[in-house]
């Protein structure tokens, strides 16, 4: 079976809002989601700004399901909510979907809930015995088993946000979470997609959703030194590709999207937004902490997503960048580009929405992969923010700072996560 | 299940009864038992003070000398991964980097790196405490925790590569460096029904065409503070301090919850021509492939239907994609953790499976003498599973006896018996979200 698949829905809970029409004309206008930290006190973090997601409000979004979700964790809650939107945005609200509950599954590139931290550092601390130089397993144990909750435990694993979606909306069928790091809902989208061309679904719902806006999440990658520290203009922080860009910053949120098999569509009457034609996914299996200096794992997937589209770089009008705005990453992924499209690199539009969303995560690849949707709707390429000055590593048009309109049939979207994880989706205008 | 036929021809079970598959399988068939009080740390204030460690592990074994800086940003989940990976692939014959720089196969690749995939089940990594107790002490007056100290100089106490021991991902990240798998990847965070899912797919991708050979199954330890503390306030684990051996008892009577354990298991599937060009020896076929969710509990952390229904979906399409009915089959493995509900729930789902031959058709279970392994248990049952096939023989339930009659499935108890094995049916499901999944597996004929 090889079955082609669209995507007839979208939704998102973004640094920029949650409407999707909103949230697309703030992009093309080059507005910045970054502001100072308030999901708790980064006052004397090396990076004290983030990009939280704002005006979401989870209760009036679910309506009257919003009980039956009352303990999910924050990214779940983002999660539930592009969910929500997508699935009416694809008229599943008043349509019936035509696919059995077993032929409806969910796969998303999900994300840990955040860890219950008060309570979490309570036991720690009280569990450190500094005369012995270790951890006291029982005095832990007393405050731990005093101060964390079961629930608010569990609601942590990873598989919960689509556990809660599959409850929602009854989809009985392959249910199902990868955590690839940042790459994790384009591969999950990507995967998704498989399910339906092979025939083991007909719907699914896709995407991700994550959120490390918290005290460990922001430790663990400033320790990294992954982050910009760019604390005095945190608007401008976010700077892919150009020469003075000193790190990614750290959004939340999540991007859902319905996809389905054609015929599937076509039996309801859905309206069809794009078509999903390629997926590749690679190792680079070189290092953990870098990626290899030839780019050669990027440069796989792009061509097995381009493989399996059956399509030819001059055929890509668009590239939705992973450009997360540190060195490291911008540099190796413009080489990449260059290997795999030759002499046309340097022609293709390429931008980052990471620029003014800054990097979700693993709900990076799905929000871009929305963008490209849109993009290709509205035959407009929106912008890459905060570019002033080229860097020589990274010579390609990164269409600064403005939006650019362009016809936009054919997108490819890159995301690659920490450890050598690369996939590329590519979509197309329905034909 | 499709054009591309897809054989097993590695196994790598990492578990507190046995390192390697001799080791287990051995362990298994003589009913080993690998329950003990935990001696990682001290467990004496937790409810549950039991779990299955796997003693002894040194890394160095298992990576390349060049690789031994790199493993100390390994958590132990990682550690027991890159020990598996290790035992799959010398067990299969593939003589990848890692096995060739220590000397232990010889001679050139003998695959194609780009056409290696790898798909490993993961769990949600426990920070280690230890490290993270003494940063985070380092930021506190009198006991009360002071974010602005930490984020000035106390977070500086954690190594800089602190968040990638933690990262799931990071097991399949040190598997494909040390092994040369280039082709597709992923990691799979669904509970313990991680590495079924991972097997799964990993065939689904070799059937597809874009891999020749792969890497799956997954890996978890549950066997530290944090983890245990969950498994505990979950109300899951056996209480039976007095008696580790017999605390976790899959389907009996009697049982009062799961033993928190460490664990995983990788196995190598390979397109069959691939497989035959190399020379591998061929122990089963895999077959068919089912997954489902169970949404019976809306919006709270899962429990099966009572029912079992969204396990019996997963098997009821794992039987259909192998082309077979229910009444072929002439094994079933279960994950049979030993809590009370979710035991009987389980039963169920097997029995409405199996109709009219659930009395009939020998069930094994084996967390009896293994506990919960979280995202490795399914590899592990997987390579239990591949075994019988092969061998023909069924390892013993333990601590099974005497029977719930509630639960009503014909486990094998007492010790190994011989049987005429042509398809097992292999099925997991996750104690958290509802993600159930099943495997077929065939007997190989030449």
């Amino acid at each position: 079976m090889n079955r082609r698949v669209v995507i007839t829905g979208m939704g998102w809970v973004t640094p920029l809002g949650c409407e999707l029409e909103r949230v697309w004309q703030r992009l093309l206008n080059g507005e910045s989601g970054i502001a100072p930290t308030t999901i708790f006190d980064a006052g004397s973090y090396p990076t004290q700004f983030s990009a939280e997601v704002k005006d979401f409000d989870f209760q009036a979004t679910l309506g009257e399901h919003s009980e039956d979700h009352g303990t999910a964790s924050r990214n779940a809650r983002f999660a539930l909510g592009a969910a929500e939107m997508a699935w009416k945005h694809a008229g599943l609200d008043r349509l019936e979907s035509g696919a059995t509950p077993e032929m409806t599954g969910v796969y998303l590139g999900g994300g840990e809930g955040p860890i219950d931290f008060e309570n979490f550092v309570a036991a720690a601390v009280a569990g450190w015995d500094p005369q012995a130089r270790q951890l006291d397993a029982v005095r832990w144990a007393e405050v731990a088993y005093e101060r964390l909750d079961a629930v608010r435990e569990f609601e942590q694993d990873p598989n919960c946000a689509a556990h809660h979606i599959a409850c929602r909306f009854h989809a009985e069928g392959p249910n199902l979470n990868t955590l690839t790091a940042c790459a994790a809902s384009t591969q999950a989208i990507g995967e998704a997609t498989m399910i339906i061309r092979r025939g083991d679904a007909d719907v699914m719902i896709t995407g991700g959703a994550h959120s490390m806006i918290h005290p460990l999440g922001v430790t663990g990658f400033n320790r990294l030194t992954a982050l910009s520290t760019r604390n005095d203009s945190c608007a401008t922080a976010s700077r892919p590709f150009d020469a003075t860009r000193d790190g990614f910053v750290l959004g939340e949120g999540a991007g859902i999207l319905i996809i389905e098999s054609l015929e599937n569509a076509q039996r309801r009457g859905a309206r069809i937004l794009a078509e999903i034609i390629g997926y590749g996914s690679t190792a680079d299996a070189f290092r953990v902490t870098d990626m290899h200096e030839t780019g050669r794992g990027p440069i796989a997937a792009m061509r097995a997503a381009l493989a399996d589209a059956k399509v030819a770089p001059q055929d890509i009008h668009y590239i939705s960048a992973h450009g997360t705005g540190t060195e490291e990453n911008d540099k190796i992924e413009s080489l990449a580009i260059g290997t795999v499209f030759g002499d046309l690199a340097k022609k293709v539009p390429i931008s980052s929405v990471k620029s003014m969303l800054g990097h979700l995560i693993a709900g990076a690849g799905a929000v871009e992969l929305i963008t490209c949707v849109l993009a290709i709707r509205d035959g407009i390429i929106p912008p890459t923010a905060n570019y002033s000055t080229p860097d020589p590593n990274c010579p390609l048009d990164y269409v600064p700072n403005k939006p650019r309109k362009a016809t936009v049939r054919t997108c490819l979207s890159n995301s690659f996560g920490f450890g050598g994880q690369n996939d590329t989706l590519i979509v197309r205008a329905f034909e | 299940m499709s054009p591309q036929r897809v054989v097993i021809t590695g196994l790598g079970p990492v578990t507190p009864i046995g390192v390697g598959v001799a080791a287990f399988w051995n362990g298994l068939l003589e009913g080993r038992n690998g329950i003990r009080r935990i001696q990682a740390f001290d467990p004496a204030r937790f409810a549950s003070q039991m779990g299955g460690e796997v003693l002894g592990l040194q890394i160095a074994d298992y990576v390349p000398k060049s690789y031994r800086k790199a493993s100390k940003i390994m958590a132990r989940d990682i550690v027991l991964a890159v020990a598996a990976a290790h035992q799959a692939v010398s067990d299969a014959g593939l003589r990848t980097r890692c096995l060739l720089d220590r000397g232990d196969a010889q001679g050139e690749p003998n695959f194609d790196p780009a056409r290696f995939g790898a798909n490993i089940g993961s769990g949600l990594i426990c920070a280690d405490l230890h490290e993270l107790a003494e940063a985070l002490h380092s930021a506190s007056e009198n006991g009360v925790f002071d974010i602005r100290k930490w984020g000035a100089e106390g977070m500086n106490n954690l190594t800089p590569l602190w968040l990638l021991k933690f990262l799931p991902n990071m097991l399949a990240c040190h598997v494909t460096i040390v092994h040369d798998a280039e082709g597709p990847s992923n990691t799979l965070t669904c509970g313990e029904a991680s590495s079924y899912l991972a097997i799964g797919e990993a065939c689904r991708g070799i059937a597809r065409g874009v891999a020749d050979v792969c890497i799956c199954g997954g890996a978890e330890s549950k066997a530290n503070p944090m983890a245990l503390l969950r498994q505990s306030l979950g109300g899951r684990l056996s209480q039976r301090n007095d008696a580790p051996e017999s605390a976790c008892r899959p389907f009996a009577l009697g049982r009062d919850g799961t033993v928190v354990s460490e664990g995983g298991g990788l196995v190598i599937i390979e397109e069959l021509e691939h497989a035959r060009k190399r020379g591998a020896r061929i122990y089963a076929e895999l077959v068919g492939f089912g997954a489902a969710n169970d949404v019976f509990q809306a919006g709270q952390p899962g429990q099966l239907s009572p029912n079992g229904r969204g396990l019996a979906l997963a098997a009821r399409k794992a039987l259909k994609d192998a082309g077979i009915s229910a009444d072929q089959v002439d094994l079933v493995t279960a994950s049979g953790y030993g809590i009370s509900h979710q035991d009987k729930a389980e039963a169920a789902g097997i029995r409405e499976v199996l109709g009219q031959r659930a009395a009939d058709v020998p069930v094994m279970s084996i967390k009896g003498g293994l506990g919960n392994n979280g995202a490795g248990s399914g590899a592990i049952e997987f390579i239990a599973a591949v075994m019988a096939v092969h061998s023909g023989r069924i390892p013993p339930a333990i601590n099974s006896q005497p029977p719930d009659p509630e639960c009503a499935l014909k486990l094998v108890t007492g010790g190994p018996v011989d049987a005429k094995i042509e398809y097992v049916l292999s099925t997991g499901f996750a104690l958290t979200g509802g993600q159930c999944a099943a495997l077929v597996i065939k007997r190989w004929h030449e």
